[in-house]
């Protein structure tokens, strides 16, 4: 009898994880080989990546279709905001704060919004994020209505006009390399298996004694906190802040989900895809205007209906193949002839 | 007496809220399915009254007569062509379907008719009103627009329990395999049921472009209104849906009394309350 063995990496996948390695170095050292309108591009591509992945840990990974993160990013910003103009604090410095405020408002939220299944747990995160743009309007202190913008003085903290990019860039490179690393992390740990348990099948996994509410819980406060640090990194790179722009669903919540449908959602893989698609797409048909948007709808209609694994399912499928190995495979198990 | 005003308004306001929910609430008590784009049909449909009128030259409220068939064709058509395909199982895909639809539906208006905002005119009804004491007036629009509300409301419930397509709704969503060994096509139920969610849609869209102005972008805030009235009035009871909506709009005028940036903030406050202490609703029907 031949003998099975389990991995979790396939030689491709090692392959690619090298290529990975050397492709994450080269844009470590972006600064240094490309000029300052790519960097502002690639700071951008960093940001929706990292708020295509956490949502992709909610929605994917975690069953919890939010169509309300838009709240964690405006929240972000106005807490970045508030620590400059109150704190007198470092712009950079309030990233770390924002996500643990995030993290923690992340709490009571769930307590409402848990309480609602399925598709009206998606429109009662809506209510939640209008209901942060609202009170931000009626906050006379960061300018109510029509917003306010970041003082000259806690920006020149931050260098001259390209040491600043340099520094947000290198920033939005962290902030979204680390999401990417911790998601992996997760779901390559107890949390990640219980978690594929949860997708699989709800019922059979509470049967089998997974703490069902208290990891949907976690993994909700982690994306919020995950969204609000890279909600004030936006507003750093914006400088100017307002509640329609700071909770805009469709610049936060709508290109975000696209993105991980086109690409593939619950894989680790889609976000990517997805967002180098989307801003290909962006560059090349932004002139269109209101076009250009029927198009990204009607795009995520048609992979819905094709294909709802995304591009990325349709290499899976045909290759087997996995950049991010969250899984198991068993090889050397041949099947039985009788 | 102002606050006596600012109830009975804000109660007035409700039918319109009962009206944009009523839709909501019948597909998701036939098909489990949340339209996303409901509130954009909503103003998609207030739009239509608009090209109607500019073509005919009729009264907004005539003009329904064109527009409630012409949605609910839509409906059908939108429902046998594209939604059936994703419904049942995963809530992922009619979630995204009805999410992509919504920003083309969005963005198609903006294409066609500008971000202008615009109103429709129905002549001096709109103005007049009915005065029940000095201070506290009861302008007829409003009033006409609750008597719709309630009206429509009373079909949709004789609807569901004393006529055959009603059974057969109830039947599909109890469950839906044995509905159709029985010799229903589910299919053509569905699509049946978002006709009529947008015939009723077509009814709230016109109200709603003559009592204010409308842009192409209004259509989430719209939906978020219907969806907190279904969920306070408690999912699956049409009369239920009513006094969610009344509930919401009564939130509202009082809001809007202590300080008018308070408005929108307190409808959503009254929700989160009732969601807190009431999680099912008021008046729940459905598990």
């Amino acid at each position: 009898m031949q003998s099975a063995t389990i991995s979790r990496s396939t030689r491709a996948s090692r392959i690619a994880a090298g290529l990975a390695v050397i492709l994450v170095v080269a844009l470590a050292a972006a600064p240094w080989w490309t000029s300052s309108a790519n960097l502002r591009l690639f700071t951008e591509f960093m940001i929706y990546l990292a708020l295509a992945s956490s949502w992709n840990l909610l929605a994917g990974y975690a069953g919890l279709i939010s169509v309300g993160q838009h709240a964690y990013v405006g929240f972000g910003g106005y807490l970045m905001f508030s620590c400059v103009l109150f704190l007198g604090l470092n712009p950079l410095y309030a990233i770390p704060i924002a996500g643990v405020l995030g993290g923690l408002i992340a709490i009571p939220v769930a307590f409402f919004v848990f309480r609602l299944k399925g598709p009206y747990f998606a429109i009662g995160t809506w209510v939640v994020a209008e209901v942060f743009r609202l009170s931000a309007a009626q906050m006379s202190s960061v300018g109510g209505g029509s917003g306010l913008s970041i003082p000259v003085s806690a920006m020149r903290a931050l260098g001259s006009k390209s040491e600043r990019e340099i520094l947000i860039y290198l920033t939005a490179f962290a902030l979204c390399i680390g999401a990417v690393v911790v998601i992996y992390l997760v779901l390559r740990s107890r949390i990640g298996l219980a978690l594929t348990a949860i997708r699989d099948n709800e019922i059979a996994s509470l049967s089998l004694g997974v703490p069902i509410g208290r990891i949907k819980l976690a993994v909700y406060v982690v994306a919020a906190a995950g969204t609000a640090m890279i909600g004030a990194l936006i507003f750093i790179t914006k400088l100017r802040i307002s509640p329609d722009a700071a909770f805009s669903v469709n610049d936060w919540t709508v290109f975000v989900i696209f993105i991980v449908v086109i690409g593939g959602i619950g894989t680790m893989e889609g976000p990517i895809i997805g967002t180098l698609l989307y801003f290909v797409l962006r560059e090349s048909l932004a002139d269109l205007g209101a076009f250009y948007l029927m198009i990204l709808g009607a795009l995520a209609i048609v992979i819905m209906l094709a294909t709802p694994n995304g591009l990325w399912g349709l290499v899976v499928k045909r290759f087997d193949f996995s950049l991010f190995p969250v899984g198991y495979r068993v090889r050397g198990l041949t099947p039985k002839s009788d | 007496m102002e606050w006596v005003n600012a109830i009975v308004q804000g109660i007035l306001t409700g039918g319109l809220y009962a009206l944009f929910a009523a839709g909501l609430s019948l597909i998701f008590g036939v098909m489990r399915l949340v339209n996303i784009a409901h509130g954009d049909l909503i103003v998609g449909a207030a739009y239509v009254a608009l090209a109607v009128i500019s073509a005919t030259g009729l009264n907004p409220l005539a003009s329904l007569v064109i527009v409630v068939p012409v949605m609910a064709a839509i409906g059908y058509g939108l429902q046998f062509g594209l939604l059936n395909r994703v419904i049942g199982g995963n809530i992922l895909p009619p979630l995204i379907v009805t999410f992509g639809l919504s920003v083309i539906l969005q963005n198609l208006l903006l294409q066609v008719f500008s971000a202008d905002s615009r109103k429709l005119n129905a002549g001096p009804i709109e103005t007049d009103s009915l005065k029940i004491m000095p201070g506290l007036d009861v302008g007829y629009m409003p009033l006409l627009t609750f008597v719709a509300a309630v009206l429509i409301i009373a079909s949709l419930q004789f609807l569901f329990y004393k006529t055959s397509m009603g059974r057969a709704f109830r039947a599909t969503s109890d469950d839906g395999e044995i509905a159709q060994i029985m010799g229903l096509d589910n299919r053509r139920v569905f699509a049946w049921a978002m006709a009529l969610s947008l015939a009723v849609v077509a009814v709230a869209g016109v109200f709603l472009a003559i009592r204010a102005n409308f842009d192409p972008f209004m259509g989430p805030s719209r939906l978020i209104f219907g969806f907190e009235a279904v969920i306070i009035g408690g999912l699956g009871n049409l009369w239920g849906t009513l006094a969610g909506g009344v509930i919401l709009g009564v939130a509202q005028g009082l809001g809007a009394q202590i300080d008018p940036g308070w408005q929108l903030l307190a409808g959503h406050v009254a929700f989160l309350i009732i969601l807190a202490f009431r999680p099912r609703g008021l008046f729940p029907r459905i598990d």
